[in-house]
């Protein structure tokens, strides 16, 4: 657990950045600090592992004020992993991920087993150990940067823009491992970005500031987007900040509609009385073992006098309770039908998910 | 040449008679070394310039000149001066010579590293707007060079200050005949007139060459090294 | 050309080649001479130039060094120093020590000085304290500098250390002075010719030596054109 009391940072210079800070970072979550350039987050996470000296206030880790910790001794508890990694160019990949142990003494039959383990854990073949960092690629000197984080598994984690410095899609990628990996891991995490998303992304908790040092507010990510704390919050949050909400809830929070729902051979009439209760043109069709084939227009089954003998149109997209209700927007505005499918893993009809469901459970 | 006098001690390291004496000496010697050494740079700049540009332009040339100016620089510079006396006798063109060369050898790899360091975009960029060859060459790309090739002016200007106090082994020497003078009257003043000027002589110019080329590039003022 | 047959044949009489005046023993001399040099300036000039680097304190001063030390006459400092301590290899010892110097302050400080930034920060955000980062870090990535910064010293003494005839001592310089005044090209010439293969070897040897000290992670990179950019300005 990582607690902030009355923390300043004043510099040389005058320029306060950070600015009466009191937060506390509760252990095993991922908490994220964002906001835009100058605001103090990168100042306020340096400061933990004493990279940075507060001017006032304490730092409490895990109990301890860090003040009174010799800061070598307390920085090699601390994993961190800095934008552009800083891997030792002179040292194999392996040998890079064993600094630590080195440093606290580990056996090196115990640091060679922790190494291969570490490699397999963030997704490296075996045989980069004994390469060098600069025959590797961005993405694959990023893991690097986060197994050597790892090394004597410590239990916080410090981070700053891990994932800034390698192209978009590998960014997601990363992104998503290190999420895996954390529920597996389940450190306690402070994790620095400039990027509202990746916060929103990652965050078991956000902290905003502001430039200046201020924090503007601290809370779930779903408690600010909904409720944004003043008008910073929400332009930063940016425009979209109901999409992005969308992006948070499961498919599976709202409850699917039945649905105007018929098979193949049915009658053409039942499709129209189908469609009628419900208050649509469209009926959807599904077979025998409820699995879904698609829609079709119920006038058309009308005059072809069989379900089946209309034409079934496709749903391009389809939802499964696990997919968030930013994906079923998606899926709706895609479809001449306006509302989205939800289905099963083994693509059985589970009902309808429609706009008015979705603003019910966001507003 | 071989069994020193007895040594002289520090009692008396400047005698500063000596020196009021001989103070035309003094400034007709330096006055020499200056000459010598703007001289050889004046002609090691003047050949430097189409080597280097040459080496620039047909890229496969730049190793073997390379490779041939640094053997050349290995050779004791008192080694190439004697060298030379067979050939053009002991007069100044000997030392002027042995000099330009040590000049073109520091000034041709410096020209072709500024010209070689100019961004490629730039380049690419003179050339899509329609400039010639020629005019490239002397207004965007020799301009953009020259913090690397004043650098490399301001070392061949101090080591040949340095070389030509050694010229004096071979008649002329500017300072460097203080030394010698030093040497045969067990002396020690003239030696340190000689080196305390030479040294400064350098410092002075590297100065000055600095503020030259503060002045011609204003657009990389702040770093310089 | 009968200067090259007048050299050749005086390069290959075997008289050349035993004795005390001999090829072999001046070679020894001037490489002991050149040695000494170049091992007491590195001791002296490497622990500054890596302070420097480290700390960042005196920069200025580390980076024009060089240059500035290229302004002292080596010649001037062999006199001075013979007139006033007399006959022996203290005089040479210290022109040639003053020669080595500058380069391997400045280079050893650019060296020390071109870790990347993250680098060192990483290095200390994982708990090593400074001399661990010194030592463990930042000279090992330092090295291709720092031994550029040997080898041009290494070769600029060898070269210079044939003034050490001129005050009475051995050497290969002693080809020059006695042929200058006997007015024999040929031992001169010879004499020069030996002195340029003794310096490029000393710069082919310490380049295999580099090879051997420098990480290959790092030499990989040395080809970088920044770091080139840096040797070249700094030699």
């Amino acid at each position: 657990m990582i607690s902030f009391e009355s923390v300043t940072k004043r510099f040389p210079d005058g320029t306060t950045a950070v600015d009466n800070l009191d937060l506390e970072v509760p252990e095993g979550d991922l908490t994220v600090l964002v906001g835009p350039s100058g605001c103090g987050k990168t100042t306020t996470l340096r400061m933990i592992n004493r990279m940075i000296e507060a001017t006032s206030g304490t730092i409490v880790v895990n109990g301890k004020d860090v003040a009174t910790v010799d800061p070598p001794e307390l920085r090699r508890g601390i994993g961190y992993v800095i934008q552009q990694i800083g891997l030792f160019p002179h040292r194999t990949i392996g040998e890079n991920i064993a600094t630590v142990p080195e440093l606290t003494g580990w056996d090196k039959q115990r640091t060679r087993a922790r190494v291969d383990e570490l490699l397999e854990l963030v997704g490296l073949p075996a045989e980069v150990r004994d390469r060098y960092p600069h025959q590797l690629s961005g993405g694959q000197r990023q893991r690097v940067g986060v197994a050597r984080a790892l090394a004597v598994d410590p239990p916080i984690m410090l981070m700053d823009e891990p994932f800034g410095a390698v192209d978009p899609i590998v960014r997601s990628r990363l992104q998503d491992e290190f999420l895996r990996l954390q529920q597996e891991v389940r450190k306690t995490i402070v994790f620095v970005t400039h990027d509202i998303d990746e916060a929103i992304k990652m965050g078991d908790r956000i902290a905003i500031f502001r430039q200046g040092g201020h924090l503007e507010q601290y809370a779930p990510p779903d408690e600010l987007l909904a409720e944004p704390a003043n008008d910073f919050v929400a332009d930063f949050l940016g425009a979209e900040r109901g999409l992005k909400r969308l992006a948070l809830v499961p498919v599976s929070a709202v409850k699917a509609e039945p649905g105007p729902v018929v098979s193949p051979d049915d009658d053409g009439r039942r499709a129209v009385d189908e469609a009628e209760t419900y208050g649509s043109d469209w009926v959807v069709v599904v077979d025998g073992d409820r699995r879904l084939l698609g829609w079709a227009y119920a006038a058309e089954a009308a005059e072809r006098g069989r379900v089946g003998d209309a034409e079934i149109l496709p749903f391009q997209l389809q939802v499964r309770a696990d997919d968030s209700l930013r994906a079923a927007l998606n899926a709706m505005v895609q479809s001449r039908t306006g509302v989205a499918v939800r289905v099963s893993d083994g693509d059985r009809y589970e009902g309808i998910v429609t706009l008015e469901l979705l603003s019910k459970e966001i507003s | 040449m071989t069994d020193g006098p007895t040594p002289v001690l520090a009692a008396e390291l400047i005698r500063w008679s000596w020196v009021g004496r001989h103070l035309d000496d003094i400034r007709d010697n330096l006055v020499q070394h200056v000459e010598l050494t703007g001289l050889a740079l004046l002609f090691g700049l003047l050949l430097a310039f189409p080597l280097a540009l040459a080496a620039v332009q047909w890229p496969r040339l730049y190793g073997p000149i390379l490779g041939f100016t640094g053997v050349l620089f290995t050779i004791p510079s008192l080694a190439l001066f004697i060298l030379l006396i067979p050939f053009t006798g002991l007069q100044i063109q000997t030392a002027l010579i042995g000099l330009t060369i040590y000049t073109l050898l520091i000034l041709v790899r410096n020209i072709v590293e500024g010209l070689r360091g100019v961004d490629n975009d730039v380049r690419e960029a003179a050339e899509a707007m329609g400039f010639t060859r020629a005019r490239q060459l002397f207004q965007v790309e020799l301009p953009l060079a020259l913090p690397v090739i004043i650098a490399g002016v301001r070392i061949a200007t101090v080591t040949t200050i340095g070389l030509v106090t050694v010229t004096a082994l071979i008649g002329w020497g500017g300072l460097g005949q203080l030394f010698i003078e030093g040497f045969t009257l067990n002396f020690s003043t003239p030696i340190i007139i000689g080196i305390v000027l030479s040294a400064l002589l350098a410092f002075t110019a590297d100065l000055l060459l600095v503020g030259l080329q503060n002045r011609l590039t204003p657009w990389a003022r702040s770093s310089g090294r | 050309m009968t200067v090259i047959n007048e050299v050749f044949t005086w390069l290959t009489d075997p008289a050349q080649w035993s004795g005390p005046d001999g090829i072999p023993v001046r070679t020894l001399q001037h490489l002991y001479y050149s040695l000494l040099a170049t091992a007491i300036a590195a001791a002296i000039a490497l622990p500054i130039g890596v302070f420097i680097g480290h700390t960042g304190r005196g920069a200025l001063f580390a980076v024009n060094l060089t240059n500035l030390g290229r302004a002292i006459p080596s010649l001037g400092i062999i006199i001075l120093m013979f007139t006033l301590v007399g006959f022996g290899i203290v005089p040479v010892l210290v022109a040639l020590i003053a020669l080595a110097v500058p380069p391997i302050v400045t280079n050893s400080y650019i060296g020390i000085r071109s870790v990347d930034r993250d680098v060192r920060e990483a290095a200390e955000g994982m708990g090593m304290r400074g001399r661990q980062v010194l030592w463990q870090v930042e000279l090992p990535v330092a090295m291709p500098l720092i031994m550029a910064g040997i080898r041009t010293s290494a070769v600029q003494v060898v070269a210079t250390a044939t003034l050490a005839a001129f005050v009475g001592l051995g050497g290969l310089g002693r080809y020059l002075i006695d042929g200058l005044s006997q007015r024999d090209l040929a031992q001169v010439v010879g004499g020069a010719i030996l002195v340029a293969v003794l310096s490029l070897l000393t710069e082919l040897v310490l380049g295999r030596v580099q090879a051997l000290v420098v990480s290959p992670g790092v030499a990989g990179r040395a080809a970088d054109a920044a770091v080139r950019a840096k040797v070249e300005k700094a030699a």
